[in-house]
């Protein structure tokens, strides 16, 4: 017996929620890296949910694309993260504020 | 021959391209020969146009030659076409005949300018932009023409640039004809109201039927007209520019402000004849400016220094008396002076830059003297422009002065006043002239010794014109009597009694013809008798006779001070103008304006820059806010089911 789409669906939104509240309220940013992963697994799971519901794979392919697209963020983004990291010797995202008006 | 009139046009545009492009590349001396060939050749086709319109019959005189179609705008349409009839032929063959001889006597006179080249092209230049006025068959071409000579009057006056003075005479007449620019604009722009049409044939044939005589749109645009009339050709009160304009070339003087240019006011009124016509009020003025320039400018020829100034003025006060002969409806007689006027002065002039160019550049009488030995060709000429000048008896002035004496006395629109200062100024005129004479070409030598040392004889190309004016200024007077007496009057009488009845005399006038003749003629000798006792007889009276009247003496010297008194009214006050507008206006307003709008950006951006935290967690607030707001959005039109 499988669970109601709307089962799913619910639980890709509280996801989502709970990673958007991470990178606004946390400072460290291989948190906020964790945050931004789980939003983007939730909207995974919402896609695969429709997927199956609508019997169509064009959901499914795209979580594939956003999986790609998440790793190649992931890696752009610890590099910036560890080049910062060498100058400053913090990783405060609060102190990388140069670019303040 | 008629339909190729407009080569008249071309050759002089020819050969200012060719010095202008080419021939101050290729040969610098070639330009004098083209230029004046070019010349030359327009005269030859003016004379052949002249001729069939000789063997045509009265009525048929006044072709429309429309070249091509110009403007082209709404229900106006204007051709770029010319208008051959008596007028404009009999200013053609002026215009290219004298300035033919002119560019000739230039290649003498320039030899060795470094400007040779720009003098011709520009000369060439005017010759094509006063021929433009004189043919043109419409009023805006008529503008094109006027603003052409205007331009190259201008170019030609500050020739030798390099001299401040000179310069500034130039910006002087190029002001001074702005404003006289702006009278002619407003008159056709008043006449177009009135016709919705610009072109002479159309709207002098319908000028009677349009405009109420008397009426106040008829005396506005013939005033307007005037003004324009008036800036070119040195009348009250825009003379001021004129004798300033002799620091040009000597042959510019003859050519611009003696012989033709100038007369383009006289022209253009003797065109408008039929918008005169219908406003006798405007003919009154016309009349009453022309009479006074000629007394005031006479007087003030009559202790000017420098002898081109002194026939400066002479060429103001011999306008006024022609603008008078058109006031008061002489048209054929003022047509008659300008000619005459044309052949004398050119002469005056180049007699007159004979001596200059012999004595390297001196211009002042009172370093001259006893000169007739050194030029003898260039003395005899300005004797001969001098007598036909003062109207002794059988030279061309005499005919054509005593026309103008005459109708100012006998026309219906004349009156005894006008008559009395033509009169006078045939006295001064005999006076004024004979002074520079006596001072220029006897006595004893004040010429400066290293100058008398270098002294030349000028050469053949300006010693030939000279010969040649010298006989026209004896002789021109005559073509009036080709064939009986009135031949002008009759040749130009198709033009003047076309569109309108000619002003008529006073009755019984005929008697006063001749006792007026023997007046002016006695009152020109008696100016010559005194310019010789003071001048020749008893050297020195001169200067008593100033130092009885030292403020006279002083006034007539500094031109009645009218230059100062516009430099107080209009420079004064647009300086002080300009530095109301440059200090306060510009300082508050145009200042305030554009600071404000800086302040006020400025401001905002202090304002809107708080927003850029640099806190990634405000900017990621900020997308969530975007985000959550798009999807409410959708939600709400229903893009979202």
């Amino acid at each position: 017996m499988i669970a109601p789409t709307s089962h799913y669906l619910i639980l890709s939104a509280v996801l989502f929620s709970i990673g958007v509240v991470g990178v606004l309220v946390r400072k460290n940013p291989l948190v906020i890296f964790m945050s931004i992963e789980m939003m983007l697994n939730a909207a995974n799971l919402a896609f695969v949910t429709y997927s199956y519901s609508l019997g169509k794979v064009g959901g499914q392919v795209l979580a594939f694309f956003v999986m790609t697209m998440a790793a190649a963020e992931v890696v752009v983004g610890l590099a910036i993260i560890s080049s910062i990291f060498r100058i400053r010797a913090s990783i405060d995202v609060d102190d990388v504020s140069s670019l303040k008006g | 021959m008629l339909s190729y009139a407009w080569l008249i046009l071309l050759f002089p545009l020819l050969g200012f391209l060719y010095s202008a492009l080419v021939g101050r590349l290729l040969s610098r001396r070639s330009c004098g020969i083209v230029g004046s060939l070019a010349v030359g050749l327009s005269f030859v086709v003016g004379l052949a146009v002249f001729f069939e319109m000789l063997g045509m019959p009265a009525e048929a005189r006044s072709v429309e030659l429309p070249l091509w179609s110009w403007i082209v705008a709404g229900r106006l349409s204007v051709p770029f076409g010319l208008l051959l009839d008596p007028l404009s032929v009999m200013m053609v063959l002026i215009v290219t005949g004298v300035g033919f001889l002119i560019h000739v006597y230039s290649i003498g006179y320039m030899h060795g300018d470094d400007g040779y080249a720009r003098f011709f092209a520009l000369m060439n230049l005017f010759v094509l932009a006063m021929l433009m006025l004189v043919l043109a068959g419409n009023f805006l071409l008529l503008i094109v023409g006027w603003g052409g000579v205007g331009f190259s009057s201008y170019a030609l006056i500050s020739f030798w640039f390099k001299k401040p003075e000179n310069a500034s005479a130039g910006t002087k007449a190029f002001v001074t004809n702005s404003i006289g620019d702006v009278g002619l604009l407003f008159a056709v722009f008043l006449i177009y109201l009135t016709f919705g049409r610009v072109d002479y044939m159309g709207v002098f044939s319908e000028a009677a039927g349009r405009l109420p005589f008397d009426g106040a749109m008829a005396t506005a645009i013939v005033l307007l007209l005037l003004v324009g009339a008036a800036a070119k050709s040195a009348q009250i009160p825009l003379h001021v520019w004129l004798p300033d304009a002799m620091a040009g070339p000597t042959p510019v003087s003859a050519l611009i402000h003696a012989a033709t240019m100038v007369t383009a006011g006289v022209y253009l009124i003797a065109r408008a004849h039929p918008l005169y016509l219908l406003a006798p009020t405007a003919m009154i003025v016309v009349a009453a400016i022309g009479a006074l320039t000629a007394l005031f400018s006479a007087t003030i020829g009559l202790v000017q220094p420098n002898i081109k100034r002194v026939l400066a003025y002479s060429t103001m006060s011999q306008l006024g008396y022609m603008f008078l002969a058109v006031g008061v409806g002489a048209y054929a007689a003022g047509m008659f002076h300008l000619m005459t006027h044309a052949f004398f002065k050119a002469l005056l002039f180049m007699a007159a830059g004979g001596v200059i160019h012999a004595l390297a550049g001196e211009e002042d009488l009172r370093r001259m003297g006893g000169l007739w030995k050194a030029v003898p060709g260039m003395y005899v000429g300005f004797l001969v422009g001098a007598l036909a000048l003062a109207g002794f008896p059988l030279l061309s002035g005499f005919f054509s002065k005593d026309e103008i004496v005459y109708a100012a006395f006998a026309s219906q629109r004349g009156s005894a006043v006008l008559g009395a200062l033509a009169l006078v100024t045939v006295l001064l005129t005999g006076f004024y002239i004979f002074r520079a004479f006596f001072l220029a070409f006897h006595g004893a030598s004040r010429v400066e010794p290293e100058v008398a040392h270098h002294m030349h004889r000028p050469g053949g190309a300006m010693t030939l014109p000279v010969a040649i004016l010298t006989g026209l200024s004896i002789f021109g007077g005559y073509i009036q009597f080709i064939g009986g007496p009135g031949a002008i009057d009759r040749w130009l009488e198709p033009v003047f009694d076309r569109y309108a009845h000619p002003v008529p005399l006073v009755a019984g006038a005929e008697t006063l013809q001749e006792p007026l003749m023997v007046v002016s003629v006695a009152l020109g000798l008696v100016g010559i008798v005194g310019a010789f006792l003071m001048y020749v007889v008893f050297p020195g009276a001169a200067e008593t006779v100033g130092g009885w009247y030292p403020g006279l003496y002083r006034l007539l010297l500094n031109k009645y001070y009218v230059d100062e008194l516009y430099s107080l009214l209009f420079v004064r006050t647009g300086r002080w103008v300009g530095e109301l507008l440059s200090g306060p206006a510009d300082g508050f307003l145009t200042e305030g304006i554009v600071r404000g709008a800086a302040r006020v950006v400025q401001g905002g951006a202090l304002w809107l820059r708080r927003l850029q935290t640099g806190f990634v967690r405000d900017y990621a607030l900020a997308v969530l806010a975007g985000a959550t707001l798009v999807v409410f959005y959708l939600l709400q039109v229903g893009g979202i089911r």
